[in-house]
């Protein structure tokens, strides 16, 4: 019964993976060890390809594991059982969360949490910036501090920002217009 | 019925436009949720990111049943989840089942390359805008500063930053540091 142990495999990567997307990696790990049904090496491929799809990462990674193991039913059923704990835990808790709108505590925590939610925010933009705006690992090799920069990277920045903050008819544009002006500007320019 | 249907196709859109998973989804929610569809206020968003930080399972699935149960009940979370996960799930069967080497093609490399340089801006865009709804007094500056400097720099869990900031909350509100 693949299918059965599928749902359950990922249900219980659901279950424990606290976080988001990239959380669910362990676990992925751990179940290739365990159930042979991928290799390391078929992951890291599941990886790239989860990045370079539009999508959550996780979703992503259930279905191409799914469909790896078990075909179409498969890649359904693994789908299914990463978001189901979700599902039904988030349920749980807005029913809480309406019920409590009003009360004093409940609104005193939300008062602290919302900082903290957009400083990890910012924290995950630094990250994609190190990423693709720095070569941090060739300025660490060269020592040179020019090398740093990805200059043809911070020029499309440099023009996204202004196109999208001060630009006044491309200002209200929807956000994917920028993210199909980039995906062609990286392949005329080859990023 | 209707707003089943709108939710599911809602998050659908969500689903194929957001690139790279979790954080830079909330541009798009942003866009088609607060502005568009008037669902739910950035502070609302805010709030189901925080939870999603320590709830299980990922964010965009979290932020997907929150929103659907809001507007739609059990059902609406339900569709809204499906939603979400619906285009990832075509898509992929499609590249695994006839580009298997999809992540290798040099024109597909240059062009994620781009759309990251463009998730670092939107990402950034989105910061500015719910940093007015976030940040009211010195005490929230001082955890935004705080939670932003510490997960940059040290490898802890946001779960931590979640537990202890909500704790804050309730110790400054009590302590009268509110507004000042």
């Amino acid at each position: 019964m693949i299918y059965l142990r599928l749902f359950f495999e990922f249900f219980c990567t659901g279950l424990f993976s606290v976080g988001g997307g990239l959380a669910t990696l362990p676990f992925l790990y751990d179940m290739s060890a365990r159930t042979g049904w991928f290799t390391t090496a078929q992951l890291a491929d599941m990886i790239a390809v989860s990045e370079s799809t539009p999508g959550p990462i996780g979703v992503n990674m259930a279905t191409y594991v799914g469909y790896t193991s078990a075909g179409v039913p498969g890649a359904i059923i693994a789908t299914l059982g990463l978001i189901c704990p979700a599902l039904i835990v988030i349920m749980l808790i807005a029913k809480v969360l309406e019920a409590f709108r009003q009360n004093k505590t409940i609104d005193s925590v939300f008062y602290g949490l919302r900082p903290c939610s957009v400083a990890l925010i910012a924290a995950a933009g630094y990250l994609v910036i190190k990423l693709s705006l720095l070569n941090v690992e060739l300025f660490q090799q060269t020592g040179e501090i020019l090398s740093l920069f990805n200059f043809k990277a911070i020029a499309l920045a440099a023009v996204l920002l202004a196109l999208t903050r001060w630009v006044k008819p491309t200002k209200n544009l929807h956000p994917i217009f920028f993210i199909g002006l980039s995906a062609l500007v990286g392949i005329i320019l080859k990023f | 019925m209707e707003k089943l249907i709108q939710l599911f196709l809602a998050f659908s859109r969500i689903g194929v436009m957001t690139f790279g998973g979790g954080y830079a989804m909330i541009p798009m929610l942003e866009k088609e949720l607060v502005e568009k569809k008037h669902w739910v206020s950035e502070e609302e968003l805010l709030d189901y990111y925080a939870v999603g930080q320590c709830t299980p399972g990922i964010i965009a699935v979290n932020t997907a049943t929150f929103v659907g149960h809001k507007i739609a009940g059990f059902w609406g979370g339900v569709f809204a989840t499906l939603g979400v996960a619906f285009p990832s799930l075509i898509i992929i069967l499609l590249i695994a089942s006839v580009l298997t080497n999809f992540a290798d093609i040099p024109a597909v490399k240059s062009a994620f390359a781009g759309i990251r340089v463009c998730v670092c801006v939107l990402i950034f865009n989105a910061v500015v805008k719910l940093w007015k709804k976030a940040v009211v007094d010195k005490a929230t500056l001082t955890i935004f500063l705080l939670v932003f400097v510490m997960s940059v720099f040290l490898d802890m869990s946001p779960i931590f930053f979640v537990l202890v900031s909500g704790l804050c909350g309730i110790v400054i509100t009590n302590m009268g540091g509110r507004g000042k």
